[in-house]
């Protein structure tokens, strides 16, 4: 799973039709330490994250099993709100 | 699959269902890589090299319940014996 920041989210009027009511938000991948790494991605979110909170994304297949995304077309997922990362 | 050592924990308190109860665990990938969240299966602690599963299989893990993962620890290694 990866951990990431979300900075945005996205509307789309036509899809998938499974796709419908799900929020589509724009995660930026981030290291341990918080800071910015590459690459974007758009994840479905299942627990009501917001703009700038730190979230833990699955991706691939398994991100179908995250909850309401049974059958669906989705390959990445909000699936928890990150409240601290402790570093030993 | 590949080793892993575990570097740390991830806190959250709002999460899918299933994961509730999960130990989740920060792992760098051995030798050196980037740093990944996995869900632990075998109750692996802080320093361990630890052996994780990627993809569809991590869920497998879990069994009968459904755990949206794509990586999970299932292992804790004791030795790794290699040539070179």
């Amino acid at each position: 799973m990866l951990l990431a920041r979300i900075v945005g989210t996205v509307v789309a009027t036509r899809k998938d039709p499974r796709l419908e009511g799900k929020k589509l938000l724009i995660c930026r991948q981030i290291d341990p330490d918080g800071n910015d790494e590459k690459g974007y991605l758009v994840a479905v979110d299942t627990v009501h994250a917001g703009f700038r909170e730190r979230v833990l994304i699955v991706q691939g297949s398994s991100a179908r099993m995250a909850q309401g995304c049974k059958d669906t077309p989705v390959d990445a997922a909000i699936v928890g709100i990150v409240d601290q990362v402790a570093q030993d | 699959m590949y080793l892993g050592k575990v570097i740390g924990r991830v806190v959250s308190t709002v999460k899918d269902a299933s994961l509730e109860g999960r130990k989740l665990l920060l792992i760098r990938r051995m030798p050196q890589g980037p740093s990944v969240v996995a869900v632990d299966a075998v109750g692996a602690g802080a320093g361990e090299t630890v052996y994780v599963c990627r993809g569809r299989e991590a869920a497998f893990a879990f069994k009968p319940q459904e755990v949206p993962t794509e990586a999970s620890v299932v292992a804790i290694v004791d030795t790794v014996e290699r040539e070179l």
